[in-house]
Formats: structure tokens, sequence, C-alpha cells
């Protein structure tokens, strides 16, 4: 059985952000779904997981939440991001870029690149 | 910034106990049915869809903890549930819990008393800005034996032109008598240099301080008095400013008053309380003419910021090197004139810094015997609460969440000690302040304050975090199956913990051992140096102060002539000889008060010895007491050889003195002093020694050998600080009213003070030394008595844990004094454990101490030997109640009840 790998915080954070920056108001299932269809299923999470960290983003101010109607016109809660919210996953899309390209110049590297 | 945000909101629902649960569950509910939906759509049975769904979130009380911890703060929501607990815990062993706050409130608060004396002498020496700027400027002549002497004019210009500090100072202390108010007092006076406010940077409340620019060679007419005098002569009068004030008969004007708090500095609580500065140049009449080697004031200076202490004396070492080559006649090479500065605040507190330690010292092992007898009750009420551990461990409660349950129990009464601690030297403070003697500098500053109580409160947490922590590791370290297996008889104590009790109780035993050896060095120290024989005799004497004006202008003098004094001063003697009960009477100038004088009354001369002293060579400093004939028979001083001074010896006639055997061996080694000639100081008239007088010890009660001239006051003018001496059965309370009525008789313009016997003198002046004695002493008796308790409660644990094991000797046939003897034994292991550590901290100790110690070895046997043998008494007697109830276990019923 393949391992499935385990998801950073800080990464999950940035996945729920980036997610209701590109789909607009999203209630928690919603959220948890994309992260799994996007990541090609390779990342499935402990979905409940998701719900602290959506409380925790809150409280920084990075989203927002509210009550709504979902498709099945069911009662839902409906996380969007806010402008602060936006700010910070610029930043740390941008960290996280140059994070990436760093290691892959360090994959690319060849002994005799270094002599 | 988001992460205050995201604090700020869990705190606010923390406080309001607002709950997202039920948010959360009803997020839950519609993310299980969307999960199960879906998963129906993709073919499950109903069934099956829901438990995948719910597989697939996870486990939902995981999910509701984690979502509950982000929403508050569960680590005080955990505090606020333990402390709940704790004050419960507290509240159900009432016992328990005033032995613990007692014993922390006792060290706690003994620890703190003993701190704000030094918070308020060490840590906060003076009352001024940029204290740490301000030095003292003390000369040494190493070559001639003299140290810390003062500074001449000279050497000031010097000092002041030489940009090293921003202010130079000079001042001097003395009396001036105030007269003008209906009874002429006797206050305490300086005269300083006009920078002496702006150096020590202090101005006034009322009116101005000096012009530091003021160049007036002689005084100037200008007084600042201090807010106590404008108080109580002057009724707080607003319009003070610009009247006058008669000092020793001259008149100066009030230019300013300063502020209640303002305190000056200086060694001795009398000077600290000066009430009139006066400014003068120190360079015209009245003062002598400005010689190098007239050093008459004290030198202050204030460095300038940010140059430390060390950079100012390597510049003032060069300047002293420059100065010795340019007078050589002044600084000749062998006396080695050096200028040294040191902190200001060091030289007010240098001598009572080692008594202050030595206290510190002390009530830091108090403190420490009361946390180590607390950490020991914590650790037998471990054994009581076993079961309850083992249960909330079964229930599934962490070893670290059992740790810091335990720790808030401690801590909850540790702190509660604290307070009560402070509480009770809060309100006591008026009452302990009396026991600290006056010679300590800064007394009227000692005050309980909010630094005080912070310091109580660090040092409870503190002390409960460290001593709270042993025991509750100890007592979260629970093998759960023994533990609920053994009903009823409770935990049997672990080994840990029982190895530990035993470390704490030879710790506190060590402790109070060392305690009581230094307490007993100390005792022997002050006995001896009371026992001391004086070679005088002090009792039924009585010494009247008296102070005679010495106004600027020479011509104003009254007693400007030694005949015109000895007129006063002899119809004063014989009318002292007739109050009742006075037998004999003298008089003599506050140096020959016997231990009565502090170093900043002496009147340093030089004494010049005929035929030894040359010009360029450094004579002996001295200062000489000038006493009437009377006084050499009035206190018992016997004469050796020669002859004292007698009623022919007048102003006129060829001046003579007396000096002691020390003098005679220390300036005329292996001849006969008689008959010699000195000369003192820069007149130039030669004084004949006429007789030896046997050593006393009217110097220093430690040290019977210090050099003394004699003058005879007949023969001396400008006498003018007097001691009235009277033997006889007189009452101290009314005789300075007697003396005055006298001495007002001959001159209504003479303020008479201060009377006191000499036996009060004498006990006064080892008040710093019986005060860290009887302090010391208390703490010991206090650690005794803590130590006493610690090893009952050991004791009394190990034969009930060991009720078992007594009742199956009593049933194999043991007798009763097998069972004493058993119990004594593990009674004495831990005396002769705590001895053997103790004797060792001990040996350290008074070898520390040594410098405080007198006439006794920092390693005397018999003190060694006697307090060891007391802590075993103790030790063997709080055994013993223990060992009677070991005796009395009835085997039936203890076996029975296992």
């Amino acid at each position: 059985m393949k391992e499935e790998p385990d998801v950073l915080q800080g990464t999950l954070a940035l996945m729920v952000l980036k997610t209701v920056d590109v789909l607009g108001p999203q209630h928690g299932y919603g959220i948890a779904r994309r992260i799994e269809q996007i990541s090609g299923d390779i990342l499935a999470l402990n979905q409940g997981t998701l719900y602290p960290l959506l409380l925790k983003l809150e409280h920084e101010g990075s989203i927002a939440s509210e009550w709504g109607t979902s498709e099945n016109n069911r009662r839902a809660r409906f996380y969007r991001l806010t402008p602060a919210g936006r700010k910070q996953l610029q930043a740390e899309t941008r960290d996280w870029e140059q994070n990436a390209a760093i290691i892959a110049r360090f994959f690319k590297v060849k002994a005799e690149d270094l002599s | 910034m988001r992460f205050l945000r995201r604090f700020l909101i869990r705190f606010s629902n923390f406080a309001t106990r607002q709950s997202a649960d039920q948010r959360l569950q009803e997020e839950i509910a519609e993310h299980l049915a969307f999960q199960t939906e879906e998963n129906m759509r993709a073919g499950m049975s109903p069934a099956e869809a829901r438990r995948q769904a719910a597989l697939k979130l996870g486990a939902a009380q995981a999910i509701r903890e984690s979502h509950h911890a982000e929403h508050s703060l569960p680590f005080f929501e955990n505090l606020a549930q333990d402390l709940r607990y704790a004050v419960r815990m507290l509240v159900r062993s009432p016992g328990f819990s005033f032995i613990v706050i007692a014993t922390m409130a006792l060290g706690v608060g003994a620890t703190t008393a003993i701190y704000s004396v030094i918070d308020a002498t060490l840590l906060h020496p003076l009352p001024y800005p940029h204290p740490s700027e301000l030095v003292r400027i003390e000369e040494d002549l190493p070559g001639v034996g003299a140290q810390d002497i003062n500074v001449s004019v000279p050497e000031w210009k010097d000092l002041e032109n030489s940009r090293i500090f921003q202010y130079v100072a000079l001042s001097f202390f003395g009396s001036s008598n105030l007269t003008g108010s209906a009874q002429p007092t006797r206050i305490a006076s300086k005269v300083v240099t006009p920078n002496y406010f702006a150096m020590l940077g202090v101005g006034a409340q009322l009116g101005r301080t000096f012009d530091p620019n003021d160049n007036t060679p002689g005084f100037t007419p200008e007084v600042v008095i201090s807010d106590g005098l404008w108080k109580r002569a002057f009724g707080a009068d607003p319009h003070i400013l610009g009247k006058s004030l008669r000092l020793d008969n001259d008149v100066y004007d009030v230019v300013g008053v300063m502020p209640a708090g303002f305190r000056d500095q200086g060694k001795t609580s009398e000077e600290r309380n000066t009430e009139t500065w006066n400014a003068a140049g120190f360079s015209a009449v009245p003062f002598q003419p400005p010689l190098r080697t007239a050093r008459d004031a004290t030198g202050f200076a204030r460095l300038k910021p940010g140059v430390p202490l060390e950079l100012a004396q390597a510049r003032i070492d060069a300047l002293v090197a420059s100065l010795r080559k340019q007078y050589p006649a002044d600084y000749p090479a062998q006396a080695g004139w050096t200028v040294r500065l040191i902190s200001l605040s060091e030289s007010m507190v240098g001598n009572v810094r080692q008594s202050l330690m030595l206290l510190f010292g002390a009530v830091g092992l108090v403190l420490l015997i009361s946390c180590v007898n607390v950490a020991n009750l914590l650790l037998a009420r471990a054994s009581a609460r076993g079961r309850e551990m083992a249960v909330r461990q079964a229930l599934g409660a962490a070893r670290t969440r059992l740790i810091r349950q335990l720790l808030t129990e401690s801590l909850l009464l540790f702190v509660l000690g604290g307070i009560t601690g402070f509480a009770v030297l809060f309100f006591g403070q008026k009452f302990l302040l009396q026991l600290i003697p006056d010679s300590l500098p800064r007394l009227n500053d000692i005050s309980i304050s909010w630094g005080v109580l912070a310091f109580a409160i660090v040092v409870s947490v503190a002390a409960g975090t460290i001593f709270g922590l042993a025991p509750a590791w100890l007592m979260s370290r629970l093998d759960l199956n023994t533990t609920l297996r053994q009903e009823g008889r409770g935990s049997s104590g672990s080994r840990g913990r029982s190895r530990l009790r035993h470390a704490l109780v030879i710790g506190e035993l060590a402790l109070s051992l060392v305690l009581m050896i230094a307490a007993c060095l100390l005792l022997h120290s002050f006995w001896n140096l009371f026992k001391v024989p004086l070679g005088f005799n002090p009792s039924r004497v009585m010494a009247i102060q008296a102070w005679l004006p010495f106004p600027d202008d020479p011509k104003e003098d009254l007693y400007g002539t030694a005949a015109q004094e000895t007129v006063m001063l002899r119809e004063v003697l014989r009318r002292n000889r007739t109050i009742p009960g006075v037998q004999e009477t003298a008089v003599g100038d506050l140096a020959a008060l016997p231990l009565g004088h502090h170093e900043n009354d002496l009147n340093l001369q030089r004494l010049i010895r005929e035929g030894k002293d040359m010009q360029g060579s450094q004579p002996p400093i001295i200062d000489a007491a000038i006493v009437s004939p009377e006084y050499f028979h009035l206190l018992g001083m016997t004469l050796l050889r020669g002859r004292l001074f007698a009623g022919q010896d007048l102003d006129g006639t060829p001046l003579i003195a007396l000096v002691n055997q020390a003098a005679a061996r220390a300036w005329w080694p292996g001849e006969d002093p008689v008959g010699k000639r000195v000369q003192l100081g820069f007149k130039k008239k030669w004084i004949t020694i006429v007789g030896v007088i046997a050593d006393a010890r009217t110097e220093s009660l430690a040290d019977a050998g210090i050099p003394q001239v004699y003058l005879d006051i007949y023969q001396q003018s400008l006498t003018k600080d007097l001691a009235f001496f009277l033997r006889g059965q007189v009452d101290p309370a009314t005789i300075a009213a007697q003396v005055r009525t006298q001495v007002q008789a001959v001159d209504p313009n003479l303020p008479v003070f201060h009377a006191e016997t000499l036996d009060d003198v004498l006990s006064s002046s080892l008040s710093v030394r019986r005060f860290s004695m009887e302090m010391v002493a208390l703490f010991a008796a206090t650690a005794l008595l803590l130590a006493g308790l610690g090893i009952y409660g050991t004791i009394s644990y190990l034969v009930n844990e060991q009720s078992r094991e007594i009742a199956i000797r009593f049933a194999l046939g043991a007798q009763r004094p097998d069972i004493l003897r058993m119990v004594l034994r593990q009674g004495l292991t831990l005396a002769a454990g705590g001895a053997g550590a103790g004797l060792a901290g001990a040996l350290i100790l008074s070898h520390l101490m040594a410098g405080l110690l007198y006439a006794v070895s920092p390693y005397d046997l018999s003190t060694f030997a006697g307090v060891t043998l007391v802590l075993t008494a103790v030790a063997l007697a709080a055994s013993y109640i223990p060992a009677l109830r070991a005796m009395r276990v009835d085997p039936i019923a203890t076996l029975h009840a296992e």
C-alpha cells in the first residue's frame, strides 16, 4: 500500500487560501473536495482537520465566514477571502515559489557543474 | 499582528466562555451530508455511504477538541480549572495548608525584610540623578601609613582645572549654633563649595541653591536650609527667602529651602541629616591659608557623562604624577601621595556591605530550609494522595497534566505564603524598623515598596516552582497496578520518594547547622568584645555635648583664646559639681568622648617629632584629644610615667601633652617619650610630652593599640565641640536640663544637647554588630525549629510506614526498647548525615566571615562541637515522640487491619 503524504500545516493553509481565492466563497466540504481534486487524490487529508484550520485563519483575519444556503438548498457556512487574506496569499505564494525554485536548482545540479 | 489578533479573539472567547461547538457540529453534519450524497451517487448503499463519509472525516471527538483549542485558550482554561481544584484541596485540609502557608510566610517574609534593607542601602544608596557619576575623592599617603585622608584647597583647584570632571566640590561637616529662636540649638551644618548642589544635581524647592560659578574666597552671606528646619524653626513660612538666620553669631540670608525628600550624602546619619549649608571658597579668613598639605575638607566630584571611573582614575594618576614633580616639597617621594576615586555609593555603604550580605545569606538559608520543609510536607501528602493520582491516571490523565495540576497546587500555597509574609511585613514595618541600628545608611529610605512586593512574589513563585516540581514529579510517577491494589494502605512510598525525603531532611539539618555555627561565632565575638578589658571605667559616667560658636569673623569670637575659654569652662565645671549626685566633672572635645566619635568628627593633624621629622619627611597623622586635667581620673585611666596636666598649665605657660603607651611604642620605639617635643598641625609652637598614659580602648573596642595624644584644654584655643563628663549618681533623663541650666547661666547662647551615659555610647558603638548577631541568631533559631519539625515529620512518617514491620517484630518477640532504638537510630542517621554536610558548609562560611569575628577562630572547635551536639540532641528529641508511638503499636490490631 502506498503511503499518502502528510500535509504540512502551513501548506494546507496556503491551499485553503488559494482555493477560496480561485473559486470564491466556499463551504468546508467544498474546500476539502477541491483540495483533493486538485492534488489529484494523492493527498487525502482527514477532512475534519480542515475545520480547526479554518477557524484559525478566520481568527487571523485572512478569511471571513457567514451562514448561507448551499447548492442543495441547505444551511452551510461559507468562507471567503478578506483583503488581508489576499495580501497574505500573495506574499506566501512569492515565498513558496522562491523556495521551490531554489530546491529545483539544487536538484538540477550535477557533480561536474560544481568543479 | 496576525498572531496578536488571533490571540485577542481567543482570549475574548475564553473570557466570555463562548463556545463554537454548536457551529462546528452543524458544519460537520453538513459536511457528512454532502459526502454521503456524493458516495451514494457513486453507487454505495446508504449505510455504506454514511460509514465511508464518517471515515473520511476522521475522529470527530479529536476534531472537536482541536477546534475548541483553536477557538479558546486551553492553557488558561486548564489553569483556571487547576486553580479551582487547588483552592478546594487547600480548604479541604486546612491544617496542612496553614502549616505550609505559615512556613513560607516566615521564609519569604524574612527574606523580603532583609531585601528591603538591601534595596534601600546597597542597591539605591544615592537619591540623586545619575548616581553612578558621583565619586568621593580620597587621598592616601601610604609612606606614612595615612589612608582615606581629605583634600586640600590647592589640590581641589588642580582637580577642578584638570577638566576630568563636571564638578569637583569640597565639603566640611560640622555643627552650628542656631540662635534667635527660643532656645539656642545646635544643628548639623555643612560648609560646601558653591558648586556642591550643582554636583549632586539637586535643586531647591523654594528659592535657589548656590551659584556654582561663585568665586568668593571666604564665606558667602547665603544659607540654604533643609525642609525639616524650615518647617520646625520657621513654621514653613512661605516668605522665608531673604530673611536672615544667625548661625554661630554670623548672619546669613536664606536663599533656598531644599525639598522634603532631600538627604545629604555622608558617612554618618548625623551628616545625612544636615540642616544648613553655607557656601565658601575655603581659601580666605576664617580658613587657613591654602597649603597643599592642609587637607581639611572632603572632596567629591561628578564624572563627565560616559566617562568610566577607571578612565578618570587613570587621568588622575597622570595628574598626580605631574603634581608630584611640580611640588616636590609638598609631595615627597617617600610619602607616596596618591589620589583615589571611589564611587560615592560604595563609600557610603562599604562598611555595612559585609554585615548585610551575611544577613542576606543567613536569611536565604532560612528561606531554603522553609522550602525544604514544605517540599517534605508535600511529599508526605503525596503518599496520602497516591490513590487519587492512580485513579486519575487510570482514567486517562497524561502525566504532564498531573504534574501541572500538582504544581498549580504547590504554587498556590507558596504564593499565598509569600503574600502573607509580605502583608505581615507591610503592617509590621513601623515596629521592625526600630530594630535596625541608626548607623545604617539610608535608614529613612527603607520602605516596603512595589519593588519589594515584586521581589516577594518572584521569590515565592521561583521557590514554588523549584520545590513544587520535585514532589509533583515523584507523585506522578506511579506504578498503577501496585498502587491501586494496595487497598487502604496508601502507597508505601516509592523508593525515589523516600530517598528524596531523607535527602531533604539531611539538607535541612545541614543548613541549620551552618546557620547555628555562624550565629554562635558572631555571638562569641560579640561577647568577647563586650567583655574586653576597656582600660577605662565607663560606669556612672555621663557625657553631655555643647558647641561653642565659631564666627567667621575672629573679632566676633567670644572664645577666641584659650584664656577666654578657660574662664568659661572652669565656671561651668564648678557649677556642674554642684549638681546633686555629681562626684567628679571634666571636659574635653568630641575626640575625647570614648568610642563616641565618628571618623568625620576627627580633626586630623600632622604630628612633627623634634629631631625625627625634618622638612620633607612625612610625619604621623593623628587626631589629638583635648581634655581638662580631671579627665584621666574621672575615666580611671592610669598614668604610667611622668605627670598629668595640672592647674598651673595655662594659656601662656609652656605647652604640654600626654601620649599613651601605643604612641610611645610607635613613635619613640625604645625611647622614653617624656621630655620629647612635638609640633601639631601648622602651629609652630613646641609641645613637650610630660607623661605616658596606659592604653585604653577609647578609639575602638577591637583595637587596644591605637596611638593617642592628649592636649590640655586650658592651653588650647578653638576647641569648639565640647563634651562635659560627669561621674556620679545622676538621672540621665534630667541631667541634660540641669547641665543646660548651669551652662546657660554662664553664657545663655550656648546649646547643650545629646546627654548619654558612656555605657550607652559603648553599646551603640556595637550596634551594627549586635544587629547582625541578633538577626543571625534569630534566623538560626528559626532554622533549628524548622529542621526539628522536618525530622519529626519524617520519622513520624517512617513509623507510620513501618507499622506493619514493627508489629511483626513485636509478634516475633521484640521488646519495646528494641523498637525505640530502631526508630531513634533512623533519626540519628539523618542527624549524622546532616551534621557531616553542615560541618563542611560551616567551615566554608566561617572562613568567609572571618572579617566579622573578633578574638575567636573561624574554626573554633568548641563552637563546632557544641552546635553539632545541640543539633543531634534536637534530632533525637524530635525522633523520640514518633518513637514512643512506635513502641505503642498494637501488633494484633495492626496486623488485622492490613
